[in-house]
């Protein structure tokens, strides 16, 4: 392809054999991507429909118990679903307005040295390991929900939700932080020249200017909270219940799948087969709001002239 | 309007001059509705964002005090260089620190192979087309799956079918590829803000295509792509679960001396430790944690070191 356009160059054959093969050997690190991607979706595929060729997909997603270790058997998925959807809804109901608050607060209010402690402090946050968080929910949190809420359970719920609002309050912040700042100047001063205090202006003009970014990084956020793993393996337990009380003990989907995998069990196993047909649940959950936040910020960013 | 003599300093009486000599002073009332109430409101508003950046703060300062206040105790020389044991006064972290190691160098050297080599590829030689679109879509997707799939991906591509076992190499592998598209995307970003006018001089100096990118665009970006591997291996150093798909939570009282030999990994051995009932492993796990913590903290300054360097350079 550079022969072309060098034709006054000196480019020898052994040259021109070497740039093939560069581009060749680079090709085909670039392919890994798309082979890692349909190997996932061949793996989780394949094991699960050797899954369902056991348990019918109807009492799979509408069933309402999930029991596969002991006799009678029963794989109803809808525990393990509600149980990583408690969590995850609870997790985020506390990060997304600490999220928004610290993007305004980091955004528009912080000058100076709170600007240089405030960065760092979301990235440490950011990049403390999440069995790190297990162990801070386990040993930590769930002592001092037991002494607000005396029946809260040894492993609970609660505790899970409120380390996964730390793990995913700086995706929220960081996200929201940036949309905020995209938000032109332009728009603020025209709404001071009418008179507005500082507060109305973020509240009415600047928030609502940015939402498309504030949308994307909660589904972003509800999309790591669903696929976090070693915390809510630690400190959510693993009894399966369909239950809505955050005190009492859940097993979230990437639990069971954790659990199941630190045991002994046999390749092609009914329960080795169970952990992929979950695992296929969960990563169309977390690609289903994947795409749906590239989504949203393709079609409602507002665009500024 | 024209300057009041003598307020040049003084802004605040300007501002009161400035007022007196307004014609109707009553109608700029308009600027003042509900007042009061206003700026309370903006009070209000100020303070409740100012708690919610302090509750970031006082959870960080928290989390690592408690951790240090429980583990320091348990953190000497023994626990350093004892294997895992049932009697958590004996037991120790060694195994641990070198499956990590072990883990580590391998999954740099993967990952910067791969990653960095695609992303070359995809900036800088790439024919813009259907195929590359194609990669750059299973990239967006693969940054948000989660890290646990990846585990079973591994299991099932390479502990079962290349019949890996549960080694070292399968463990890395599996590490790579996880944090592949962000080693990825980070490259690419460095290897967009080197300057055309680079690769337009070494063109017109005859170089061929890969030796502008290999002699003159690489050298360019490498501090922003040491920096985001740096950052994306402080993330594999502290992935568990993908691990333990592998099967790779088992005690272990070796330390690896082949690729192909079983490894334990230190949020592995944490999580081991935290998940057991009796409290004082509880504590065991909080001096893995330090020692952890202290591992990020070293990568993350390297990171940071190199950023200021090649900055100054």
């Amino acid at each position: 392809m550079s022969s072309k356009s060098q034709l006054w160059a000196k480019v020898s054959p052994w040259q021109r054999w070497r740039e093939e093969l560069v581009l060749r050997a680079l090709f085909i690190c670039a392919l890994i991507s798309v082979f890692t991607t349909l190997g996932i979706i061949y793996i989780l595929f394949g094991e699960s429909l050797q899954f369902f060729a056991h348990v019918s997909p109807l009492d799979f997603f509408f069933g309402r118990e999930w029991a596969p270790m002991f006799e009678p058997r029963s794989f109803g998925v809808l525990p393990l679903v509600s149980g990583t959807m408690l969590i995850a809804v609870g997790a985020l109901v506390i990060a997304l307005p600490l999220g928004v608050g610290i993007a305004i607060y980091t955004a528009e209010y912080a000058t100076g040295r709170w600007q240089k402690i405030l960065k760092p402090t979301l990235e440490i946050l950011a990049g403390i390991p999440s069995v790190v968080y297990g162990y801070f929910a386990l040993n930590k949190i769930t002592p001092l929900l037991q002494a607000i809420y005396p029946d809260t359970e040894v492993f609970n719920a609660a505790s899970a939700s409120l380390v996964i609002a730390i793990m995913i309050l700086p995706t929220i912040a960081s996200i929201c932080d940036d949309s905020i700042r995209a938000v032109p100047k332009a728009v603020r001063d025209g709404a001071y020249a009418l008179g507005t205090r500082k507060s109305e202006v973020i509240a009415h003009i600047v928030v609502p200017s940015a939402l498309s970014g504030i949308l994307a990084s909660f589904i972003l956020a509800f999309s790591r909270a669903i696929g976090e793993t070693m915390a809510v393996t630690l400190a959510a337990g693993a009894t399966p219940k369909l239950t809505l009380n955050p005190f009492e003990g859940v097993q979230a989907m990437t639990a069971y799948i954790a659990q199941v995998s630190m045991g002994d069990v046999s390749h092609g196993s009914i329960e080795y087969q169970s952990i992929f047909a979950v695992g296929l649940v969960l990563f169309l959950m977390t690609l289903g709001m994947n795409l749906l936040s590239q989504f949203i910020v393709k079609r409602y960013a507002r665009k500024y002239e | 309007m024209s300057q009041i003599e003598g307020t040049v300093d003084n802004p605040k009486r300007a501002l009161r001059e400035q007022d007196r000599s307004m014609p109707d002073k009553e109608n700029r009332a308009i600027f003042a509705v509900n007042a009061q109430r206003r700026k309370l409101k903006e009070q209000v508003f100020y303070y409740l964002i100012f708690l919610a950046t302090l509750s970031a703060l006082f959870v960080l300062v928290y989390l690592i005090g408690s951790i240090f206040s429980d583990g320091w105790p348990y953190l000497n020389w023994d626990f350093l260089t004892n294997f895992p044991s049932r009697f958590p006064a004996k037991a120790g972290f060694k195994s641990a620190i070198y499956g990590t190691a072990w883990l580590g160098c391998l999954t740099l050297f993967f990952s910067v192979l791969f990653g960095v080599g695609s992303a070359v590829y995809l900036q800088e030689l790439s024919a813009k087309g259907r195929l590359s679109s194609g990669i750059e879509l299973s990239i967006a997707t693969l940054a948000g799956v989660p890290s646990i799939i990846y585990g079973m991906l591994g299991l099932g591509i390479f502990v079962r079918f290349l019949a890996l076992g549960r080694s070292v190499l399968a463990g890395a592998l599996t590490l790579s590829l996880l944090i592949l598209p962000v080693i990825i995307i980070a490259s690419r970003e460095a290897l967009k803000s080197v300057p055309d006018s680079i690769r337009m001089g070494a063109f017109a100096l005859g170089a061929t295509r890969w030796q502008t990118v290999r002699d003159h665009v690489l050298p360019a970006a490498i501090p922003g792509i040491a920096t985001g591997v740096i950052l994306a291996m402080a993330r594999s150093i502290g992935e568990a679960a993908p691990l333990i798909l592998l099967g790779a939570l088992t005690y272990i009282a070796f330390v690896p001396e082949s690729v192909f030999d079983s490894f334990t990994a230190m949020p592995i051995q944490i999580f081991n430790w935290a998940s057991r009932p009796q409290a004082q492993f509880h504590d065991l796990a909080a001096a893995g944690i330090i020692v952890l913590l202290g591992f990020l903290l070293i990568c993350n300054s390297a990171a940071i070191i190199l950023r200021s360097r090649w900055r100054a350079k």
